[in-house]
């Protein structure tokens, strides 16, 4: 037994540290009463009151006092655990102590900022939350953090620019990769775009991209294939995958999403016949064969997107239109290209710079109102022209509907495979639109690309590579540390109801059908007490937080 | 080679690219020439589209 968890078998010498948090806490209570009264309760042999507790000086009477005290348990009387717990606790470690004696009282979030001006009252309910969290503090006990082993192997499903440019960051760090393309080539959506708005091929930058691929040695490809099936957690992933050589079988430690979506296809909308009136991704076509004909050419903007059933902005079809406006313009100057447009959607100095020299080499912009939409009619297309207030009519040879990019159908198959959420369009859902942009909820899954929502070729690109950056930050350590704080069903009283089976949130529990009890997996447990708040024979219990704990918590108020 | 990264720029990228390499086990060196990171982020008090606290 270790000397860290010999502590707890000793009679707990509780040290306590009340922070003033400047004036935050000290403005609003007494908090040299609160540090007196905490003298006074049972176990509590130090204590001390500073200015800020999270300060460096701070830690360092936090780590003094363990050892010139000796204490084995350790209260802050602070601000929120969910900002400063891993502070505290992490420094009682580096002093010593088990990181799980570590026990934080709210005294300013839920004490002093709510009854600011009741100074006597604050100080009141300071001491009686101090006295709780020493009454919990004396029960806890020490553990050790879970570890698991890491495969250094990822899984890329998708071989479009986002999954290949993925795939080729990870194998340069030297970790292994196996990249899934469910067609028969790399390349994605971009195999059909003619020139990129940079100028670029874009069957070419793909292909170049592609050839990196193909000679990597650390990226396995299977083309024309398919993932059938994922099983197991972050760091030791199951996976199946379907070959046009039979099924093959491999284990990963991350899984990268790069499906993609797809060109929606505009049936039914402005008089769509693939002839007249054609999508984008068909003007893309005729531009690659030199084939257009037209003398006069109208764009429609927003076709099919955001209306009730897709409220969304695609982000990169304003920017298609006037690419596709400018490269007709530079080959057929005297064909006249004409945009209706909502909004015009072109963020960023690049894109704006497009706009303006759009302009200038006569590509004519209206704008149209959505109440109102164009009516396409017979080589004909009629608006609205809210600036002039009168009707339009514009003769055209060619009518092009900038649609939107959509979720693949099978996009959901994929989410229910992973257990990864999609959003109410059906786009995969990263697990924090600011802080996590890449990242799913579930630990080791990433995603990037337009599966996440549309993207310009940069756009995947960079977000592939910092999948990458996500994935090595996993994957460069040597084995996986979690918290300890998980649950634990005790076989002897579970009678496998599986009530708390389906309370699990994380898919962590699972039922053993021969012992006929559930189980936990404690790498899967994020520790959320659903379980052990559902239990009705009290036998999921969750570390840190067992009953007896709780209540002697609750027995001191 | 050194393998020690310096960063220049405390804001939200700067902060998120430092914390990702130091996962990845590099020393990192994150330098912010104001008195305290944060950048921009750190000036809003909600936050587009999730309208949270930025800090
Ligand atoms: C008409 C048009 C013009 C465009 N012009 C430009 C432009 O000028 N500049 C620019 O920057 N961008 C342009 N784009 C956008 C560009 O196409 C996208 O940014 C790019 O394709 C996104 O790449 P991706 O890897 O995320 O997805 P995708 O290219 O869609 O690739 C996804 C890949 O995943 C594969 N896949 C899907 N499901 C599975 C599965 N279940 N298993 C295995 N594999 C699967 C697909 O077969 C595909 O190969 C244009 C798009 C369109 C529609
Ligand atoms: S990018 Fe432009 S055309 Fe596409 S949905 Fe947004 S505003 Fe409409
Ligand atoms: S604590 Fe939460 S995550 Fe862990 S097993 Fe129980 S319900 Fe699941
Ligand atoms: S709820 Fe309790 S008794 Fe029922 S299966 Fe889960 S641990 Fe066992």
């Amino acid at each position: 037994m270790s000397k860290e968890t010999l502590a707890f078998y000793e009679e707990p010498r509780i040290g306590v540290f009340v922070c003033d948090c400047g004036s935050n806490i000290a403005g609003h209570l007494d908090c040299s009463q609160v540090a007196e009264y905490a003298e006074t309760l049972p176990h509590v042999v130090y204590v001390k009151e500073n200015l800020y507790t999270c300060s460096e000086s701070g830690i360092v009477e936090i780590q003094k006092g363990i050892k010139d005290h000796n204490l084995n348990r350790v209260v802050v009387a602070s601000c929120s655990p969910r900002t400063h717990h891993p502070l505290f606790s992490s420094s009682c470690a580096e002093a010593g102590l088990n990181p799980y004696l570590f026990e934080m009282v709210n005294i300013r979030d839920q004490c002093s900022w709510v009854h600011m001006g009741k100074r006597d009252n604050a100080t009141h309910k300071a001491k009686e939350l101090v006295r709780m969290g020493v009454a919990k503090s004396a029960g806890l006990e020490p553990q050790e953090e879970i570890e698991s082993s890491l495969i250094r192997k990822i899984l890329v499903i998708g071989g479009g620019v986002a999954g290949m440019s993925a795939a080729q960051a990870l194998a340069g760090m030297n970790l292994e990769v196996i990249l899934v393309e469910k067609s028969s080539q790399y390349g994605g959506l971009l195999r059909q775009v003619n020139t990129l708005d940079t100028g670029e091929d874009a069957l070419e930058s793909v292909q170049a991209l592609a050839g990196e691929i193909s000679t990597q040695e650390h990226i396995k490809g299977y083309l024309s294939s398919e993932v059938r099936d994922v099983s197991g957690y972050i760091g030791n992933y199951d996976v199946r995958i379907n070959t046009p050589d039979g099924e093959v079988a491999d284990k990963v430690g991350c899984i990268v999403v790069a499906t993609g979506a797809v060109s929606l296809i505009p049936e039914g909308l402005f008089e769509y016949d693939g002839k007249q009136v054609v999508s984008m991704m068909e003007l893309e076509q005729q531009l690659k064969h030199n084939d257009l004909s037209a003398k006069r050419v109208v764009f429609i903007q927003c076709a099919g997107a955001r209306n009730e059933q897709r409220e969304y902005c695609s982000r990169i079809c304003c920017m298609m239109a006037v690419k596709n406006a400018m490269l007709i313009k530079e080959k057929y100057p005297l064909t006249d290209v004409q945009v209706l447009y909502r909004d015009m959607q072109m963020y960023g100095t690049h894109k704006e710079q497009m706009l303006w020299n759009a302009r200038g080499m006569g590509v004519r912009f209206h704008v149209y109102d959505p109440a109102d939409p164009p009516r396409v009619a017979g080589g004909n297309v009629s608006f609205y022209q809210s600036v002039t207030n009168e009707e339009v009519s514009l003769e055209t040879d060619l009518t092009v509907l900038s649609t939107p990019l959509v979720p693949r159908s099978d996009a959901g198959t994929i989410a229910n495979m992973l257990r990864v959420p999609t959003d109410q369009n059906g786009f995969f859902l990263e697990a924090h639109a600011k802080l996590r942009p890449l990242d799913f909820a579930a630990d080791g899954i990433f995603v990037c690309g337009s599966g996440r929502y549309p993207a310009t070729s940069v756009e995947a690109k960079t977000q592939g590579i910092g999948v990458a950056s996500r994935v090595a930050a996993i994957l460069f350590k040597d084995k996986l540390v979690k918290s300890a704080i998980v649950a634990k069903i005790h076989p002897e009283s579970c009678v496998g109801c599986m009530a708390c089976l389906s309370m699990c949130p994380y898919e962590a529990i699972s039922y053993n059908p021969e012992l006929r009890v559930c189980e936990i997996n404690e790498i899967l447990c994020k520790g959320c007490g659903n379980c052990a708040a559902t239990c009705p024979s009290h036998s999921a219990e969750l570390k840190g937080y067992k009953a007896e704990q709780l209540l002697a918590q609750i027995g001191a108020l | 080679m050194t393998k020690d990264i310096l960063v220049l720029g405390g804001g939200i990228a700067g902060i998120q690219s430092s914390l990702d390499l130091a996962e990845m086990g590099f020393k990192v060196y994150l330098v912010e020439s104001l008195p305290s990171i944060g950048g921009k982020m750190a000036q809003l008090d909600k936050t587009f589209p999730t309208n949270d606290c930025a800090i």
